[in-house]
């Protein structure tokens, strides 16, 4: 009981710093890590599926008002599927201990760009979780 | 006869004569065409570049694909924010559709977590996109920024 209310609020908070275009998955993983204590690849597959449902909503919206830029994407997709199956092969090769540092060096880096980017410079804004 | 045949000639010379700029303009186009090829595949290069790095970022770490798919498609390939924006949506959710089938099929799911989570986040982002008009996202950033830091330097160290 108590823990599902920790990760309903986890789920919450991040959803609404996702909602305003903060970035959820760089705050969703480490919380679940640090204040539910789940293992590094558990964290990291809640995150990927819990944004599909909230990118179809976001996408159908997107649709409807004609702001995707398909001929720039399909090619970008493409690519992108090779590298996502070498990338969850190769997260799923490593153990939780290594992924957990390399995810953290990430983050620091993310924190760190975040932290120091200029304001009002909103290129690097991203709309919904990941 | 004489007359016929000089307007003869000149009809020929003029006729060289446009025949040499129709050559000339299709040299050029020519030109204009390699030139308009040689950006376009680079132009493909850099897309194939995007989609790689942010294919192998959020299969990797489960996160982080937006991250750099907007800033990357803004600078290197000149698209407007809220294009940007719209665009990462449609290139990661089918990313993270192939990434999440992998971590199931590797077994790292853990459904009792994911559906509570979901739930929050779900209920989080309606919410987070309404306050979006009300409060200024630049401090909240900043404010993240530090726990995502705080995060970082807990788990490298712990």
């Amino acid at each position: 009981m108590m823990m599902g209310l920790i990760l309903f609020s986890i789920g919450f908070i991040s959803g609404i710093i996702g909602g305003m275009g903060i970035g959820g998955g760089t705050i969703l993983i480490p919380a679940l890590i640090i204040f539910a204590k789940t293992e590094q690849h558990i964290a990291q597959s809640v995150n990927l599926i819990y944004f599909i449902p909230t990118a179809i909503i976001a996408l159908v919206v997107h649709i409807k008002n004609k702001r995707i830029d398909f001929k720039t994407a399909l090619p970008i997709i493409i690519s992108g599927i090779v590298g996502a199956l070498a990338g969850s092969s190769l997260a799923a090769s490593f153990s939780s201990n290594l992924l957990r540092k390399m995810f953290a060096f990430f983050l620091l880096i993310m924190g760190i760009y975040e932290m120091f980017r200029k304001p009002g410079d909103e290129a690097a804004d991203v709309d919904e979780s990941t | 006869m004489n007359e016929n045949n000089i307007t003869s000639k000149i009809n020929i010379d003029s006729k060289d004569k446009k025949d040499i700029k129709k050559n000339k303009n299709r040299n050029e186009n020519k030109n204009k065409n390699k030139i308009e090829n040689k950006n376009k595949n680079s132009q493909y290069m850099t897309n194939i570049a995007i989609g790689t790095v942010t294919g192998l970022v959020n299969g990797l770490f489960g996160s982080g694909g937006g991250t750099i798919a907007v800033p990357a498609m803004v600078l290197l390939l000149g698209l407007d924010d809220h294009k940007a924006h719209a665009t990462a949506i449609s290139i990661i959710l089918p990313l993270t559709i192939v990434s999440a089938f992998l971590y199931i099929r590797n077994s790292y799911v853990d459904w009792n977590i994911t559906w509570k989570i979901t739930l929050g986040g779900i209920a989080g982002g309606y919410l987070g996109a309404r306050l979006l008009s009300i409060c200024p996202a630049h401090i909240l950033r900043r404010i993240f920024a530090g726990f995502m830091i705080f995060a970082a330097i807990r788990m490298l160290w712990v």
